[in-house]
């Protein structure tokens, strides 16, 4: 299980490093959360932040559940997502989807049971040029070949694909 | 302030220029629909049912859109009823339509809004296909006080208003987006794992019954069907000029001979007036507070007879547990004495005793739970409704209120005073232990009983009291935000008060979260004028002079805050699991 | 008429980001320079003069915004350039961002002293973090070179910019919204009146712009409104830059003169469609924009020409599907879009997505009922006119100007419904 501590230390450094101020929240909580293995802000974080700046934890709850780059609950220490806007589904997305499920051994929507990868549709991240695109930990990658997917699913996440 | 000329619905009219199109209708007599807004909140405009008509083809919320001058409105155009009727038709689509059994039938806004917009049946399974399935998480049936029903929230936000900026527990918000969007406790937790105060206000303020009371009436039924057991009733104050509000009667209406009558008429043993242990209240803390003046104890000292406020104090001002009065809440002073004291009187063994109160407030259920609430090894008191609850089972028992005769309380707790039933009022407990206190400190008569500084709905009220050469620095606070910023004061060394009296709800208990619920903004001022109409009528208006009192003590107790009272009549508070301490950012 | 201009995306690629020097050379900051010189009325009358609307979406006369902006007094006044562009089928601001960001910080000066603005700020979406480093070295950059700061070049005018970075929600594109992110709370939208330009980033007077918009701005005054009004047409002067894409064979972002027509961008910039399929239909202006039918193609990219048409310019987006698209399928992945980014605040949006994606989701599967098709054009238009914003009044235009166009093959029953 997670080690707070030394988390804490952590965190206590970013919230210094922005301002313990509540206009800071959302840079004080991506930050952290990019410190979390498994993408994801832990209860205990979430509320040692609200004591830090003075607020609820309600409201703490709130933002993090608001954007989409934050997340309550664990997901895979890599984040490969495919757009499924408008663009890449008229550029034929789903076979792009079906050879990342295969490398990856995982189905979109889901993190992988090994906790390694996760796999999800998200909205148009402006890439329209190079459709049909995906994000591998916020790396952007379009025009893709089978060939050309498989080097960068290795780049990124390494060889630990089925 | 500048002037505008409007025409709403044809009607020409001339007003401020500050007004919203809300307002302004209700100057041409027109009440457009509203389901989010409410009078004494901050306008939200996020239902979407108060659109107007404002140009061709325009559509603005009346409640959030200041009008100009030479504005032309059409309150009910064909696209205004139109699109008003659509939105109302997309809550229900996702709203539970099981009115017969909701707890809100006939006292709710959407149902009011369905009326007005004569909705029926095929207008909604033009939406939804018929059978409206409802996306949203289980109740929250976790706690003593209040049930959480999340498929009938229409998300007004009202709720999280009233927590955040009145109540200052911050416990609810909107989480999540779109059609996840939630109005919930941190980490969707239920409201036991929270620092919810249960005050109550939350219900209070909603238009539907996504939150309310957790209902009591069938185990008390129960209790009076048992023959073995005797059912004893006390009733608070707060109660008795708010109940006939829910028979149809003006609120502040002093309704307690009829309030005693159908309670016996429903089956209660004994009928006894929690007025009488607000008047052991006084004694205990007035003795309290002189000697911790004497002896250099812990000051200021502050109330505890709310137990929302306790709750709050727990959660968010543990290190300051020492400046509380150790006294009980008169409801559960009643309580260990209904279970000892009254036990002997009557012969009858405590176990056999099922002891109900009537109060205005929901954290009261809570409180009559807590552990340490026990004198003789098992619950003191067994149930608590609130006064809504009562108002349903008399009209379950058929009686008719409004034209039964009056009667009068049981003895030997039926005696009070005026200064007993002040307690209802914020203020009314200060004011009552400074008509003792005064003539305890004095030895001289008190002629002037109305200590009017402290009366009042101002949120933060204090006074300079002349205690026959002594001035003592008084404060008194309603509303759980007001409370926050004497409790500040203490916690950083700076208070200059000797004694300070707090309720959590807005107004005291006449405002309580088990009251009527109304969207009236002078509801609380109307119940208010009707506690102290009682008080003035009395002939006895000072705890100390109560005779039944003095008896207890003579009988029973023996001095006040002595070794018995201690045992029954006072208490002890713990920090609630996950206490924050909260510093104050000033803004 | 020619196609394609380079006004304002003259600098894309011609020099280096990271050295100030190269943007310098190409006459960089010469337009911030003859700001100064011409004063706030005379920057104001320049872009009057040039006709420049609002590049976001909203198109306002960018003038008469920067007139009211300056108009409102305060001793903190905020400029925040609108980077978060979120709208589907977009990208044109990213190729500012990325190949001429100095534009950028030079079209921000030149408005922040236009508007009396004493901190600037860029906020840029989350999903161009890649960029964010780059952006913040250019801010230092131009610090250094004192063309950002106190007292930039020697004008006695003190103006400093920050990086902002989003966290994931298109809603967010909208300003009030985007500046609740910025107090760090969740992006919902503000109730208006009071405008931000008078209450806005902590309650003080804010002035929001779009990337292409604070860019034109600097374009407009290097070259004259002269210049750059001599494109375009009688009613939307100038140049404008869009994001081809889709089922085009070059997708990319184009600098156009308005009035060339849409048919002139998809064979002549696009290189026609892929495959040599038939154009079926477009969506203009990004996911909130309309769809518009094969047979429009050969009206003017222009404001007046769309509006006459039910059009609307939006962000630029040019999207292209080809013939062996279904409308279904593609209302299908707008409503998909719409649903994960209302904020869920108001009933109609929240509410009305819920209903339109099950009722979508039927009509894609064939399993839609004569109730659900009745249904949908109420549902739609209850959220055009009753939304809180600008997200939910448009979510459904797709929609609404489907049926318009494309009600035979949206409501017959047989093959349409049957899956691919």
């Amino acid at each position: 299980m997670m080690q707070f501590e030394n988390l804490f230390e952590k965190v206590e450094a970013i919230i210094d490093k922005y301002g313990r101020e509540r206009a800071n929240l959302l840079p004080i909580l991506t930050d952290t959360q990019d410190l979390v293995d498994h993408n994801f802000i832990p209860e205990e974080v979430a509320e040692f932040i609200a004591c830090s700046l003075c607020i609820p934890t309600s409201q703490v709850y709130e933002v993090i559940t608001f954007y989409a780059v934050l997340s309550e609950v664990p997901k895979g220490k890599h984040i490969v997502q495919v757009c499924d806007s408008t663009v890449c589904r008229l550029n034929k997305n789903t076979s792009l989807v079906e050879a990342l499920e295969k490398e990856l051994g995982v189905s979109v929507g889901n993190t992988r049971p090994d906790g390694e990868v996760t796999l999800e549709f998200t909205p148009c991240f402006g890439a329209c040029d190079i459709s049909p695109a995906i994000r591998i930990d916020k790396k952007v990658y379009g025009n893709l070949t089978e060939e050309k997917l498989v080097k960068v699913i290795n780049d990124n996440i390494g060889g630990m694909h089925s | 302030m500048k002037e505008c000329n409007v025409i709403i619905d044809n009607k020409e009219i001339t007003i401020d220029s500050g007004m919203t199109i809300l307002e302004a209708a209700k100057v041409a007599n027109i009440n457009i629909p509203t389901l989010c807004y409410h009078p004494v909140q901050e306008v939200k405009a996020n239902c979407r049912i108060c659109l107007v008509q404002t140009g061709k083809d325009k559509l603005v919320t009346a409640c959030s859109t200041p009008v100009w001058d030479g504005m032309n409105v059409k309150t009910n155009s064909r696209l205004v009823r139109d699109t008003q009727k659509g939105v109302l038709e997309l809550i229900l689509a996702n709203h539970d339509q099981d009115c017969l059994r909701c707890v809100r039938n006939g006292k709710c806004e959407l149902q009011d809004l369905c009326e007005m917009f004569n909705i029926s049946r095929s207008d909604i399974e033009d939406v939804t296909l018929g059978d409206v399935t409802v996306d949203s998480q289980a109740m929250d049936v976790s706690n003593p006080s209040i049930v959480r029903d999340y498929s009938k929230c229409v998300k007004c936000n009202r709720c999280v208003e009233t927590c955040t900026k009145v109540q200052d527990a911050s416990v609810l918000a909107a989480s999540h987006r779109s059609t996840d969007y939630t109005i919930q406790p941190a980490f969707g937790k239920t409201l036991d794992h929270t620092l919810c105060t249960y005050c109550g206000q939350c219900i209070n303020v909603c238009p539907v019954g996504a939150i309310y009371e957790k209902d009591y009436i069938d185990q008390v039924w129960d209790a009076l069907d048992d023959p073995d057991m005797h059912v004893i009733v006390q009733i608070a104050p707060a109660v008795r000029v708010a109940l006939g509000e829910e028979f149809g009667m003006e609120a502040g209406t002093n309704v307690t001979g009829k309030l005693v009558a159908a309670l016996r008429r429903i089956g209660f043993d004994r009928v006894f007036d929690t007025n009488f242990t607000a008047d052991l209240t006084i004694i205990e803390e007035g003795y309290e507070l002189l000697g911790r003046v004497k002896n250099s104890g812990t000051l200021p000292m502050v109330t505890s007879c709310s137990p929302g406020w306790i709750n709050y104090m727990e959660g968010f001002y543990p290190d300051l547990i020492d400046n509380m009065s150790t006294c009980k809440s008169p409801q559960q002073m009643f309580g260990s004495l209904s279970k000892t004291y009254y036990s002997d009187k009557a012969e009858i063994h405590p176990s056999k005793i099922y002891t109900v109160s009537i109060m205005p407030c929901t954290a009261k259920k809570f409180e009559a739970q807590r552990p340490e609430m026990n004198s003789y090894g098992a619950i003191d008191v067994n149930a608590v409704l609130t006064t809504r609850e009562l108002a349903r089972m008399i009209k379950m028992s058929g009686v008719d209120f409004t034209s039964i005769s009056e009667e009068q309380y049981d003895d030997p707790f039926g005696i009070t005073t005026g200064a007993a039933v002040i307690f209802g009022a914020t203020g009314g407990v200060m004011e009552a232990a400074l008509r003792t206190v005064y003539e305890v400190v004095t030895g001289e008569e008190l002629e002037a009983l109305d200590f009017h500084e402290v009366r009042g709905l101002d949120g933060i009220k204090s006074a300079d009291i002349d205690l026959g050469g002594t001035v003592v620095k008084v404060a008194v606070a309603n509303g759980l935000a007001n409370a926050r910023k004497l409790m500040e004061e203490i916690r950083l060394g700076k208070s200059e008060y000797t004694f300070i009296e707090i309720m959590a709800c807005p107004g005291g208990c006449i405002g309580g979260g088990g009251q009527p619920i109304s969207r009236d903004p002078d509801i609380r001022a109307k119940r208010i004028k009707g506690i102290y109409g009682i008080d003035r009528h009395k002939v006895l208006r000072k705890s100390h002079e109560n005779p039944a009192v003095k008896k207890l003590y003579d009988e029973f107790l023996g001095q006040p805050n002595g070794h018995k009272s201690h045992e029954l009549l006072h208490t002890h508070y713990t920090p609630r699991p996950g206490s924050r301490i909260k510093t104050m950012q000033f803004e | 008429m020619k196609r394609t201009a380079n006004l304002i995306s003259g600098n894309f690629k011609k020099y280096d980001p990271l050295q100030i020097d190269s943007y310098i050379a190409i006459d960089g900051f010469k337009a911030l320079k003859k700001g100064f010189e011409l004063g706030s009325d005379g920057i104001i009358d320049e872009i009057n003069a040039s006709g420049l609307m609002g590049r976001g979406g909203a198109a306002y006369p960018t003038g008469v915004k920067l007139k009211q902006s300056r108009d409102v007094p305060g001793d903190v006044k905020y400029l925040i350039c609108n980077a978060d562009e979120g709208e589907p089928a977009t990208f044109k601001d990213r190729y500012l961002l990325e190949y001429d960001p100095y534009s950028i910080i030079e079209g921000m000066v030149l408005t922040a002293y236009t508007v009396g603005a004493t901190h600037g700020y860029i906020y840029v979406r989350e999903e161009y973090s890649y960029l964010h480093n780059m952006l913040r070295k250019t801010l230092d950059l131009a610090r250094q070179g004192n063309f950002l700061g106190e007292n930039i070049l020697g004008k006695g005018f003190d103006f400093d910019i920050e990086l902002f970075s989003g966290a994931g929600a298109y809603i967010c594109g909208e300003g009030s919204s985007l500046i609740e992110s910025m107090e760090g709370k969740s992006g919902r939208p503000r109730i208006k009146p009071p405008y931000t330009k008078v209450s806005g980033l902590f309650r003080e007077p804010t002035l929001v712009h779009n990337v292409e918009t604070l860019t034109t701005i600097k374009t407009i005054l290097y070259h004259g409104a002269g210049v750059f009004s001599k494109y375009g047409t009688e009613e939307s002067k100038g140049t404008k830059l869009i994001s081809l894409c889709g089922n085009v064979n070059n997708p990319g972002v184009y600098e156009i003169p308005f009035g060339i027509t849409i048919r002139e961008i998809i064979e002549d910039l696009g290189g026609g469609v892929k495959d040599n399929l038939d154009v079926k239909f477009l969506q203009l202006g990004g996911a909130s924009g309309a769809i518009m039918p094969k047979s429009l193609i050969d009206i003017p990219y222009a404001y007046e020409s769309f509006k006459e048409n039910g059009l609307e310019i939006g962000s630029g987006a040019v999207l292209v599907a080809d013939s062996t698209n279904r409308i279904i399928d593609f209302l299908d992945s707008v409503q998909t879009f719409f649903l994960h980014e209302s904020c869920g605040k108001c009933t109609p949006c929240r509410e009305g997505n819920r209903q339109l994606s099950n009722i979508i989701g039927r009509m894609k599967d064939g399993s839609a009922t004569d109730n659900d098709v009745a249904s949908v054009e109420r549902i739609a238009n209850i959220m055009k006119y009753a939304s809180f914003c600008g997200l939910g009044k448009t979510a459904p235009t797709a929609v609404l100007t489907a049926i318009r166009y494309f009600s035979d093959e949206l409501f017959s029953k047989g093959d349409v419904y049957e899956r691919m």
